[in-house]
């Protein structure tokens, strides 16, 4: 069983969000990356799980450039075999699912994973995207994963009730929580990752359908407002006269 | 600017997120042509066009979501509509993105508000880092879809109707195979929750949640929960809300002792009012809170639930 993951780099949620150049560029001073953790902990470590109890290949794929070897290094340590790298700047969804799907087209996986979503731009898209590009079926969000011959079972989470779904290989799964827990690298999976290869290639001439023009703060919070926790009634008034939610 | 928008129904009635997709569609254009999918009652889809929709076309059959691609594609094709909207939720999810690549048309996910085109530049407003930032997204095609986030242009109702057309396009057969649906635990499913009352590790075991779950229904709440407290199964997996949980938007979100780590205020700092209750002032949700109470939880929620309780009670 052959299985491509999408790994992307994300700034690590405690960073601080700052922009540059007039507020059109995130500003990557000081910022620590990490990969998406949607990516690693769900996609990657189920996807080593399927290979260790049925044999095959976990290939990861990363649309970026070269910085982001750092990333694809801890992901090998982690246990993939080995790597792909299109050698670009993600510059939209379109652009991203566009290269992965290119790539994918000329092997043979029974699997493409991806995360339910980055914690930097928060669009649930690429997964999508790469299916409807290869002309495979697609089903997000995937809390759950088994596979049994040719067959996928996957649990989904979806309005309320949890849909158990089965589809023949191949398809695209984006992974959300359930699916399984963080694994933490050992000394053996770091060194090994040193030697794993990473294969760089060069990107299709694909052009992006959407950019970011600028970026705000959000407005700020009023403050809090404390109450005596004696005086629950004086919440419930709040809430129903001042806040309007009750 | 012609608009189409996705309006999801089950079991005769439109989910609100279709309605509010109405009332933004509306707002970014015209005419608006509501495509209805799943069973809804005649009166439920005439209603469409007190919230702005001025044509109906409406798909009785239950589709999976790769065939509400199809569907949408059709759709798109029939009304030669130049922008499609989506709710951003786990349905729209599954679609939006792969009608963005079947018609080359951009996608801008999580949208904030309505678009503005100035200049011919077609922007709208999204959240990026999990709400600690706002980001201005132009779209360069020339059809474009939005998936606009829950709550971000509210109901709005005035006078209209809409003319109705039953749709049933082809669309492929589905390599998908729903072997069974489970209903989650809980009466007031998560994601879609007004209201939610969460607990965190402050609560001390899962023995303790007894009073979380009376006064979920006491106000007729969903309960969530921090992520220890999943990971030490002392609640479901699905309550667990954050960064690597379940992102909500409710109208009110109650925290009680959790200490508002930000991977855990990524997934609520949305929500609309947000009320803390936690035994140390200095914890760190103050900071995102609306109203806070200093105070010992085993103290306060049995208060809060009589309080809610005399409310309630006022009501009738
Ligand atoms: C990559 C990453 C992703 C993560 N994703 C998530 C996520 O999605 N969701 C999430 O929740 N966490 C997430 N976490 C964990 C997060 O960092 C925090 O550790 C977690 O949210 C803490 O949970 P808690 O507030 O319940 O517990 P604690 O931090 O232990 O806080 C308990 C709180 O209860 C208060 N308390 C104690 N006793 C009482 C009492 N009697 N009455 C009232 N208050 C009391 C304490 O003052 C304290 O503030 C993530 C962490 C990492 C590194
Ligand atoms: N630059 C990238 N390279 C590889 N995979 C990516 C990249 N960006 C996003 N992905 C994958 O697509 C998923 C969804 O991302 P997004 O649509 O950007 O929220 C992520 O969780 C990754 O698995």
């Amino acid at each position: 069983m052959n299985i491509l993951v999408c790994i992307s780099k994300v700034p690590d949620t405690t960073s601080k969000i700052a922009f540059t150049d007039n507020n059109t560029k995130f500003d990557t001073t000081n910022v620590q990356f990490i990969v998406n953790p949607s990516d690693e902990w769900y996609a990657l470590v189920r996807a080593l799980e399927l290979k260790e109890t049925l044999g095959g290949n976990v290939t990861i794929i990363t649309v970026g450039p070269t910085e982001d070897d750092a990333i694809i290094r801890k992901a090998l340590a982690i246990g993939a075999d080995d790597a792909v790298r299109i050698n670009a700047h993600p510059q939209d969804s379109y652009y991203v699912a566009a290269q992965i799907a290119e790539y994918a087209k000329t092997k043979n996986f029974d699997l493409i994973l991806t995360g339910k979503e980055t914690i930097d731009y928060n669009n649930a898209e690429v997964g999508g995207m790469i299916a409807e590009l290869m002309g495979w079926e697609y089903i997000t969000p995937a809390n759950k994963l088994d596979v049994n011959g040719r067959i996928a079972r996957v649990e989904s989470e979806v309005g309320g009730e949890t849909r158990v779904l089965e589809c023949e290989m191949p398809l695209v799964i984006s992974a959300a929580k359930g699916m399984a827990d963080q694994r933490i690298p050992n000394m053996r999976g770091i060194m090994a990752a040193r030697t794993k290869p990473i294969h760089v290639v060069e990107p299709a001439p694909i052009d992006s359908q959407v950019a970011i023009t600028h970026f705000e703060m959000p407005p700020a919070k009023a403050g809090v407002k404390l109450i005596d926790p004696e005086n629950m009634d004086e919440l419930v008034r709040l809430l129903h006269n001042e806040a309007k939610v009750i | 600017m012609s608009v189409l928008v996705f309006v999801e129904a089950s079991n005769g009635k439109i989910k609100k997120a279709g309605f509010e997709g109405v009332v933004y569609g509306k707002l970014s254009g015209s005419p608006v042509t509501a495509v209805v999918c799943g069973e809804a009652d005649a009166a439920e889809v005439a209603s469409l066009g007190e919230y702005g929709a001025n044509h109906v076309l409406h798909v009785k059959k239950n589709y999976d979501a790769g065939a509400l691609v199809d569907v949408m594609a059709a759709a798109a094709d029939k009304t030669g509509a130049s922008l499609i909207v989506f709710p951003f939720d786990n349905t729209g999810k599954a679609i939006a993105p792969r009608l963005s690549a079947r018609l080359k048309a951009g996608l801008v996910s999580g949208a904030l508000g309505v678009p503005t085109t100035t200049e011919g530049a077609f922007k709208v407003k999204k959240n990026v880092f999990s709400g600690k930032a706002i980001a201005e997204v132009e779209i360069k095609t020339d059809k474009k879809i939005v998936a606009f986030s829950p709550n971000s242009v509210g109901l709005q109702k005035s006078e209209g109707t809409a003319s109705i057309e039953e749709f049933s396009p082809t669309v492929k057969e589905s390599k998908i195979k729903l072997v069974e649906t489970k209903k989650l635990e809980g009466d007031v499913p998560l994601p879609e929750a007004e209201l939610v009352v969460s607990a965190g590790r402050g609560l001390k075991g899962p023995e303790n949640w007894g009073m979380i779950e009376e006064l979920a229904k006491v106000i007729g709440a969903a309960t969530a929960c921090s992520r220890p407290v999943a990971d030490a199964h002392w609640r479901p997996h699905h309550e667990h809300v954050g960064q690597t949980g379940v992102a909500i938007r409710p109208n009110l979100y109650i925290a009680i002792g959790i200490s508002g780590a930000i991977q855990h205020l990524a997934g609520v700092n949305q929500s609309k009012v947000i009320v803390v209750v936690n035994n140390d002032p200095e914890a760190p949700f103050f900071k995102a809170a609306d109203y806070g109470v200093v105070g010992d939880a085993f103290q306060v929620v049995p208060r809060m639930i009589e309080a809610f309780k005399k409310f309630k009670a006022s009501q009738h």
